[in-house]
């Protein structure tokens, strides 16, 4: 009782230090333990796991973020997100084949390419909403992965762009253990700028928009104009995560920009949490463990196993694995209180 | 003034689809005045305030503000401009907390809300208006409970502190009052009252008696057309009103 009282008359930050109360309230602790633990797991994973599947993971847990950028945070479901993914791979992919470039500049090449790509599909689609947002996207994406296939002479069709060299400095990076602490630090300063985005005062606005478009523009906020920028953001995002792709696996084919990609994206996030931006990253973890697991064992219906898990997620834990998981942690909280 | 009002509107027109929703509305808002839209349901008064709003483009017919034309401007830059409006169903952020909500509305003017780079904690710095503002309209007790969690008259008030936030030159209410009770009704009104010094009010009521209180002066329109206007008195007497609206909802009051 004396603590409960004690903390409300302390500021928060001192509070939270003190009192079991704030700590219900506000575990403040609670999340830097996360964070901590968070960056053990990323610092240990191609220890766990094998190095080429932990730097999938990285990638797709970037892919991941940036679509929940717009499915969690400002209610846009994208289906062509693959169009950012891709084009960024094989932006970065050609950078780096041809120009000799260090890889991350390579892949910063590519993100910015899938960026300018974002602003006119994104100008267009942000006026619709709901699933005719999804089938706009869907169908420039669609219309990128056709002119991929028809430009053999620089994308190579259906052959594929081999030979991305992993150039960094003269730095021997040809062994994934190697590569993924190589990638790790760009990996998260995306995952740490999608943070900032949501915690920012443009969050803010970007949930509002979300909950009550009317209303946000009633209050003056152009809702097309924040919904574009948001879309070029993410954009860029899944652009980071798909040049990393392509640098790690040294080769780029038309799946990257295929349709499946984009429901990948889609599933990963609804299966981490939408709307909670780490349950991506978890979410990419399982999934590409799980295909990675299942093709090494030689099954063959790897959509199988996958689809059966979403489907079972979506019916019990509809607000996915992280979503759920951080519900029953702060009941909990609240309980000890 | 000279009757051009603050914000006024010339033939203004609005069609859906063959359906004439406002037609040929002549309409002048005296600065510093509380001007009630009145009408029988399906009258036009909500299209007329979608149109002020910019939340519909008139199909015909001139907006002005203060002397601006601001006919067919969107929403939202209507808004900047100075016109702030509620909306007849509640219409909020469901999990934001009524601090925030103002906070939002506060910091719409200025170009943070683009800073996608900067933390969210630089809102802070509207959260002493902020709690004047939830102050005024009797919601101080409730800074952090998220909107969804309000009661229905408590929604209401938060939804007039946030139109105050934008400090608006007009403020336009759509039915401040609907499906209030009693006790909410004469609370929301005395909040009306307080707040309109200095501002100017474009309200939308089917209490008659909410009327009465507030308006100076009050336009009735049937079938998307002006029938009379004048102050209340004077429109509650006239025989046309008492034929078309009023008859039933005096009795009422």
């Amino acid at each position: 009782m004396t603590s409960t009282v004690k903390s409300r008359s302390e500021p928060a930050g001192r509070g939270a230090a003190s009192g079991l109360a704030a700590a219900a309230r506000a575990p403040g602790w609670a999340r830097y333990a996360l964070l901590v633990a968070g960056l053990a797991v990323a610092l240990w994973l191609p220890n766990g796991l094998y190095p080429a599947v932990a730097v999938d993971i990285l990638c797709w847990a970037l892919f991941a973020v940036a679509v929940d950028l717009l499915l969690g945070f400002t209610g846009l479901l994208s289906f062509g997100h693959a169009a950012f993914w891709g084009v960024s791979a094989y932006v970065t992919g050609l950078v780096a084949i041809h120009l000799g470039l260090p890889f991350p500049a390579a892949v910063l090449a590519g993100a910015l390419a899938a960026a300018v790509l974002a602003a006119p599909i994104g100008y267009l689609a942000v006026r619709r909403t709901g699933i005719y947002f999804a089938m706009v996207t869907l169908a420039f994406a669609q219309l990128v992965y056709y002119v991929a296939n028809e430009w053999r002479s620089v994308t190579q069709g259906e052959n594929g762009l081999q030979g991305v060299p992993r150039e960094l400095f003269g730095l021997d990076l040809t062994d994934d253990y190697y590569f993924y602490y190589a990638i790790l630090p760009i990996v998260l300063l995306g995952l740490a700028g999608a943070w900032r985005i949501v915690h920012s005062p443009f969050g803010r606005v970007l949930v509002g928009i979300r909950d009550n478009p009317a209303r946000a523009r009633a209050l003056g906020y152009p809702v097309h104009r924040y919904k574009l920028t948001v879309f070029v953001l993410s954009g860029f995002l899944a652009g980071l995560g798909g040049g990393l792709f392509a640098v790690s696996h040294r080769f780029v084919s038309l799946e990257v920009l295929h349709w499946t990609t984009s429901g990948k994206a889609v599933i990963v996030v609804v299966l981490g949490g939408i709307g909670t931006l780490w349950g991506g990253v978890l979410g990419a973890g399982i999934v590409v463990r799980l295909e990675d697991w299942l093709s090494f064992s030689g099954f063959e219906a790897i959509g199988l196993v996958t689809g059966g898990i979403f489907v079972v997620v979506v019916l019990l834990f509809r607000r996915g694995i992280w979503g759920t998981a951080s519900t029953l942690a702060r009941r909990w909280w609240g309980r000890r209180d | 003034m000279a009757g051009q009002g603050l914000l006024s509107a010339h033939g203004l027109t609005c069609d859906f689809r063959g359906f004439r929703a406002v037609d040929g509305v002549d309409l002048a808002v005296a600065e510093g005045s509380v001007h009630a839209l009145v009408g029988p349901n399906g009258a036009g008064k909500t299209t007329l305030f979608n149109l002020l709003t910019g939340f519909l483009p008139p199909t015909g017919g001139r907006i002005e503000l203060a002397g601006r034309d601001i006919t067919g401007l969107p929403a939202e830059q209507v808004a900047r401009r100075g016109i702030a409006r509620s909306f007849q169903i509640t219409s909020l952020f469901p999990q934001l907390s009524t601090r925030e909500h103002v906070e939002l509305a506060l910091q719409s003017p200025s170009g943070l809300g683009w800073r996608f780079w900067r933390s969210a904690k630089l809102m802070r710095r509207y959260t002493d208006r902020a709690d004047e503002m939830l102050e005024l309209v009797g919601l101080a007790e409730l800074a952090a409970v998220p909107a969804e969690a309000l009661a229905y008259g408590r929604k209401r008030a938060l939804e007039l502190a946030i139109a105050l936030a934008l400090d608006p030159k007009v403020l336009l209410l759509d039915e401040p009052t609907a499906g209030m009770g009693l006790e909410d009704v004469d609370r929301t009104v005395e909040l009306i009252a307080q707040v309109r010094r200095g501002r100017t009010v474009v309200l939308v009521e089917h209490n008659m008696s909410v009327v009465g209180r507030l308006a100076d002066t009050v336009t009735v329109l049937q079938a998307g057309r002006v029938l009379v206007e004048g102050p209340y008195e004077q429109v509650r007497a006239d025989e046309r009103v008492i034929t078309a609206y009023l008859g039933a909802a005096d009795a009422a009051h």
